[in-house]
C-alpha cells in the first residue's frame, strides 16, 4: 500500500488514457446528430450594431440556424459569478474585440464557417477605452449602460467598484519612519493559453439538457443555466470532462448559455469550439498598475505601507473584480506591518473580460511590494533577504488584523531557498542574485459534498465533484481512499464531472480541492470506517469499543484483519457495500472584508541566479530554486510538477507575455505565432523545486493548499537578480530582451537608477 | 459542393483509403474521418505541436499538413505507440516520471519524443529540450518531460548509461 497511499507517488489516476489517446476532453466527444457552431464577430472592439442580415447565410447547404440576439428571450438574459452584466450574445453594441454578435450551426464544420463568415452585421464603430487611463478620462465613453448599475454611485464611470482595506493610522506613522519608498509597477495583460482551447456542447435532454464543458466549476454552470432557462436544477445535467489545462480561465460560464438556446432551438446537439484565437479573446488575467509607498526604520522595520493599485478589468466584470479585492486586501505582503492603507479600483474597459488566473489577483502587488522591499534594502544597506525576515511574520502572528494568522513557519522556507541559491556565496562576475516572498490567502468560504462507496470486493469507487484539469486530484483522493481503506490505487475508480452523479462541489478554485474536497473524502472514508468497525463488532462478536478501524485494517483485541475480509462475511448472501458521504463546509463569515477568513496561506520563496547578456538584453536564469509551505506533500510528485509548472508560468509573465492592443482594440499578438510563452528551451538551466513539509495545514494529513504560490513572486526574484546583475531597475513587465537592453543603454544616466 | 479526392494512407499499420476534401488538413481527416481524437487541436498554426503525429518517419504537425499531400505516406498517431496493449518505454516512463498533468500537449509530446529517440537514442538533456521545443506544455511539465525521455532511453540501453545529467 505504501507506495499507493499518502505521501507516495502513484502513477496519475487517469494517466493511462493521457498517455494512449483515450482521454477524451470536450472536442473529442462526438454525439450523433451534432451540429457545429461558429460565432460571427466584428472587425473592431467596440460598435453599435445597426442591423444583421442572415438571409445569405441561411442559404449555405447544411446550416440549420442562425442565431442572433433577437432570437433570444427579451429582455436577452445576462449572467456572470458576480454581477450579472453579461448578455448572451451582445445587444445593441459589442464592447470588446471578439464578442459574439450571432452564431451558426451547420451539419459541418466547413458549412458552418462558410455561413458565419456571410452574416453581413451592418455596424458603426463606437469610441472606445483599453487603458487604464484612457478608461479613467472624466470624458470617456462608459462601457457598462448605468441602467445596469441602479444605485451604484460610480455607475456613471468605469469604475465598477472601488476596495478599501488597512488598519492603523498610515500617516501618523509616516512621519515616523526613517526611510519611505515609493514607486509605480505594472503588470502586464496575459492569457491563460490553456493548450485546450474552450469548447462546449449542449443537447436536449428528455424534458432537460446536458450541457458539456471545460468548465472548473460544474455545479456553478449548472446553476446558471438553470436560471436562464427557468429549469429545475435537476433537469440541467453538466458533464464537465477534464479539462486540458485551466488555471482560472475555466472557472466561470463563458458561451455554454448560447449553445444551449441553440440546441433547443434546434432540437439538436449543438458544439461549439473555440479557435486559440478566440480563447485569447475570451479570457485574460487583469494589467494592473500598482503605485506603493513602503515605510522603514534604520534597522528596517517596517513602518507602513500605502498601496494603491488600478486593475484593467474588460467588458465584463466575471470574477475579476473578486480577484482585485483578494489580491490588494493581502498585498502588505508576510509581513508585520503596523500601518496598511490599500486602495484598488476594478476599471472597465473595452477589452477581452479579464477573470481567475493562478494567482487570483496577488501576483500583481507582490511584483510591486516584493520589489519597493529590495528598493529599501539597497537604501538601508541591509541584505534583502535579511530585510525580509526581520518583518516576516512568525507562526500565530497576525498578518492582517482579525484574519487568520501566520499558519506556517515561513522562514523555514526562505532559508531553505537561500541556501539552495547559495545566498550570499561569491558569484560569477556579470551574474546577479534574486529573492522574494509570495504569499496568497486560500478560499474564504467552501462547500464540498463526497460519496465513497467500499464495494463487495474491497474495491472503492470515490464521487468528488473537483475537476482534475492536471492538478492531479483524482488520483490525491484515491490516496486518501487507499490510506483509510486500504485498496490498491488501481482499484480505486474517482468519479467527477457529471451533475447528476456527483454530489455538489461548489468550485475547484484557490488551491483548495486537496483541502476541502480532500477532508470531504476523508469524512466519507472515516465514515466507511465506522459502519466496518460495526459489521466487525456483529461478524466476530466483539464489543464496538475494542475495534479500531484504520489505514485500510480492523484491529480487533487478538489479531488485525484488512477490511475486506470482515466485508465479506459482513455483507453476507445479498452482497452490497458500505456507503459513507463527506461534507466540508468552510461558512462565511459576516462583515469579514472578503466574507471570511482565509483556509490556509499559499506561502512561498523563490530565489534566482542570473545573468544578463549585455549586447542582447537577454535575460539567462542560471539556476532557480522555488520553495513551497506546502504542510504536508500528499503526492510529491504531483506536488513538485505543480510548483515547477507554477514557476515556468510566472516566468511567462515575467520574460515574455503580454498582449498589445492596437487602435481599435484587437489584439495585435492573438495567437500563437506572436504570444510567446515559455518552451521548453526556457527553463533556468538549474532548475529546483522543494517543499517545506510540518503537517501543519487543515487539509487531510496536515496537507495545506498548494499550485499557486510557486507563482506569485517570480517576477521580483527575477527583477531583483537582473538588478543585482546589472544594476538596472526595471518596473515594467514582462523583462523582455528588449525592455532590458534599452534599461542597459540608459544605464548611468539616472533613468533606472535607485528608487 | 466540396471537391474530394482518394487517398491511400497506412495509420498506426492499419491501410485506409480514404475520400478526402482537398482543402482537410490531415489534422481534420484523422480527428473527423477516423475518429483518432488522441491527435489534438490548439493553434492551428504549428507552432504549438499539439497536432504532432509521425509521417514517414518524421513529425510534422498535422495543422500544416493536407490530407492529400499525406497520400501514400505512413502514419503514426498517438494510438499507435503502444503495441498488443503494451505501452511503449516512453509513454511508461511519461507515467513513471509524472510527466503527465492535464495531458492535452502529451500525445504531441509522446511522438515528437518517440521520433527524437529514434534518430537519437541516447540524447543530451539539451538535445531532449530542443528536440521538444515545439511542443508547447501550459502546465509546464517541462523537467519532468525531459526525464521521461531520459528515463525512456536508459530503459532502451542495456549497459551503463553515458547520458548527461
Amino acid at each position: 500500500m505504501s507506495r499507493h497511499a499518502i505521501g507516495g507517488s502513484p502513477a496519475r489516476v487517469g494517466g493511462l488514457d493521457r498517455v494512449t489517446g483515450g482521454q477524451q476532453y470536450v472536442a473529442d466527444i462526438h454525439v450523433a446528430d451534432v451540429l457545429h457552431a461558429k460565432l460571427v464577430t466584428l472587425d473592431c472592439a467596440r460598435a453599435r450594431i445597426i442591423s444583421i442580415d442572415t438571409s445569405a447565410a441561411r442559404q449555405v447547404p447544411g446550416v440549420r440556424l442562425v442565431m442572433t440576439a433577437a432570437d433570444l428571450p427579451q429582455p436577452v438574459p445576462r449572467f456572470g459569478p458576480q454581477f450579472e452584466d453579461r448578455p448572451i450574445l451582445a445587444v445593441g453594441e459589442t464592447k470588446y474585440h471578439g464578442e459574439a454578435v450571432a452564431a451558426v450551426a451547420a451539419d459541418t464544420k466547413d458549412a458552418a464557417e462558410r455561413a458565419a463568415a456571410l452574416v453581413k452585421v451592418e455596424h458603426e464603430e463606437l469610441p472606445a477605452v483599453f487603458t487604464i487611463a484612457a478608461a479613467l478620462d472624466p470624458a470617456a465613453p462608459l462601457v457598462q449602460d448605468p441602467a445596469l448599475r441602479p444605485g451604484d454611485p460610480l455607475a456613471g464611470t468605469n469604475v465598477l467598484r472601488e476596495h478599501h482595506f488597512g488598519w492603523g493610522d498610515v500617516d501618523a506613522l509616516a512621519a515616523s519612519a526613517d526611510l519611505v519608498v515609493e514607486g509605480t509597477w505594472t503588470f502586464p495583460m496575459v492569457t491563460h493559453f490553456a493548450i485546450e482551447p474552450h469548447a462546449f456542447m449542449a443537447a436536449p435532454d428528455g424534458d432537460g439538457i446536458a450541457v458539456w464543458s471545460s468548465i472548473q466549476h460544474p455545479n456553478w454552470l449548472q446553476k446558471i443555466l438553470a436560471k436562464i432557462l427557468r429549469m429545475p436544477l435537476s433537469k440541467v445535467r453538466v458533464f464537465a470532462p477534464d479539462p486540458g489545462g485551466g488555471f482560472g480561465g475555466k472557472q466561470h460560464v463563458k458561451l455554454e448559455p448560447l449553445v444551449a438556446f441553440m440546441a433547443l432551438r434546434v432540437g439538436r446537439p449543438v458544439r461549439l469550439v473555440l479557435t486559440l484565437e478566440e480563447t485569447f479573446q475570451a479570457v485574460r488575467r487583469n494589467s494592473t498598475e500598482i503605485h506603493v509607498r513602503s515605510g522603514f526604520r534604520a534597522d528596517g522595520t517596517l513602518v507602513f505601507r500605502d498601496i494603491e493599485s488600478s486593475y484593467l478589468l474588460g467588458a465584463y466584470a466575471d470574477i475579476a473584480d473578486r480577484t482585485v479585492t483578494k489580491g490588494s486586501y493581502a498585498a502588505v505582503g508576510p509581513y508585520r506591518v503596523p500601518a496598511a492603507r490599500v486602495v484598488a479600483r476594478s476599471i472597465l474597459s473595452h477589452t477581452t473580460p479579464s477573470t481567475a488566473f493562478r494567482g487570483f489577483g496577488n501576483p500583481q502587488p507582490i511584483w510591486a511590494v516584493e520589489s519597493s522591499m529590495d528598493e529599501a534594502a539597497r537604501v538601508l544597506g541591509i541584505d534583502p533577504l535579511e530585510l525580509r525576515l526581520r518583518n516576516l511574520a512568525r507562526r500565530g502572528e497576525e498578518i492582517i488584523p482579525g484574519d487568520t494568522p501566520a499558519d506556517g513557519d515561513w522562514a523555514q522556507s526562505a532559508r531553505k531557498a537561500a541556501d539552495l541559491i547559495g545566498w550570499g556565496m561569491p558569484l560569477a562576475a556579470g551574474r546577479g542574485r534574486g529573492i522574494a516572498f509570495g504569499i496568497k490567502s486560500g478560499p474564504t468560504t467552501g462547500l464540498s459534498y463526497s460519496t465513497v462507496r467500499l464495494l463487495a470486493d474491497g474495491s472503492v469507487i470515490v464521487y468528488a465533484g473537483t475537476s482534475d484539469m492536471g492538478q492531479g486530484a483524482r488520483t490525491v483522493f484515491a490516496q486518501i481512499a487507499a490510506q483509510e481503506l486500504g485498496a490498491p490505487i488501481d482499484w480505486i475508480s474517482v468519479v467527477m464531472g457529471d451533475t447528476a452523479v456527483v454530489p455538489y462541489d461548489q468550485q475547484t478554485s484557490a488551491s483548495r480541492s486537496t483541502v476541502l474536497m480532500g477532508n470531504s473524502v476523508l469524512a466519507a472514508c472515516r465514515e466507511v470506517q465506522s459502519k466496518v468497525r460495526a459489521m466487525a463488532s456483529r461478524v466476530h462478536g466483539v464489543d464496538e469499543a475494542l475495534i479500531v478501524v484504520e489505514n485500510g485494517v480492523v484491529r480487533l483485541p487478538d489479531r488485525e484483519l484488512p477490511i475486506v475480509d470482515v466485508l465479506g462475511p459482513g455483507l453476507g448472501r445479498l452482497g452490497g457495500e458500505l456507503i459513507g458521504n463527506g461534507e466540508m463546509r468552510k461558512e462565511a463569515e459576516p462583515g469579514h472584508p472578503l466574507g471570511g477568513s482565509a483556509a490556509f496561506y499559499e506561502f512561498n520563496c523563490t530565489a534566482v541566479e542570473a545573468e544578463v547578456d549585455e549586447g542582447t538584453g537577454d535575460i539567462v536564469l542560471v539556476r532557480y530554486v522555488t520553495v513551497s509551505d506546502v504542510g504536508k506533500a500528499l503526492n510529491p510528485a504531483q506536488v513538485r510538477s505543480q510548483d515547477e509548472g507554477a514557476a515556468v508560468q510566472g516566468l511567462g509573465h515575467t520574460l515574455m507575455e503580454h498582449y498589445i492592443y492596437d487602435e481599435k482594440g484587437r489584439i495585435r499578438n492573438l495567437g500563437a505565432i506572436d504570444y510567446r510563452i515559455p518552451t521548453s528551451m526556457d527553463l533556468p538551466l538549474e532548475f529546483l523545486s522543494e517543499t517545506v513539509e510540518n503537517a501543519d495545514g487543515p487539509g487531510p494529513y496536515g496537507a495545506k493548499g498548494m499550485s499557486e504560490g510557486a507563482l506569485l513572486c517570480v517576477a521580483p526574484a527575477v527583477a531583483a537578480a537582473v538588478r543585482d546583475a546589472t544594476g538596472v531597475v526595471i518596473r515594467d513587465l514582462p523583462l523582455t530582451p528588449e525592455r532590458v537592453w534599452q534599461a542597459l543603454q540608459e544605464r548611468g544616466t539616472g533613468e533606472h537608477e535607485g528608487g | 459542393m466540396t471537391a474530394t479526392q482518394p487517398i491511400r494512407v497506412t495509420v498506426n499499420g492499419r491501410r485506409r483509403d480514404l475520400d478526402v476534401a482537398v482543402h482537410h488538413t490531415l489534422l481534420d481527416v484523422l480527428r473527423d474521418d477516423l475518429a483518432l481524437t488522441g491527435t489534438k487541436e490548439c493553434c492551428l498554426v504549428g507552432e504549438c505541436g499539439a497536432c504532432t503525429v509521425i509521417v514517414d518517419g518524421r513529425t510534422v504537425d498535422s495543422c500544416l499538413v493536407l490530407a492529400v499531400e499525406a497520400d501514400g505516406t505512413e502514419i503514426i498517431t498517438v494510438e499507435g505507440l503502444a503495441v498488443d496493449g503494451r505501452l511503449s518505454p516512453l509513454q511508461q516512463a511519461f507515467l513513471d516520471t509524472g510527466a503527465v498533468q492535464c495531458g492535452f500537449c502529451i500525445p504531441g509530446q509522446l511522438l515528437s519524443g518517440t521520433a527524437l529517440l529514434a534518430e537519437n537514442p541516447h540524447p543530451t538533456i539539451p538535445e531532449i529540450q530542443e528536440g521538444l521545443a515545439g511542443n508547447l506544455c501550459r502546465c509546464a511539465g517541462y523537467q519532468q518531460i525531459t526525464e521521461a525521455v531520459l528515463a525512456a532511453a536508459e530503459a532502451a540501453q542495456a549497459g551503463p548509461t553515458e547520458v548527461e545529467r
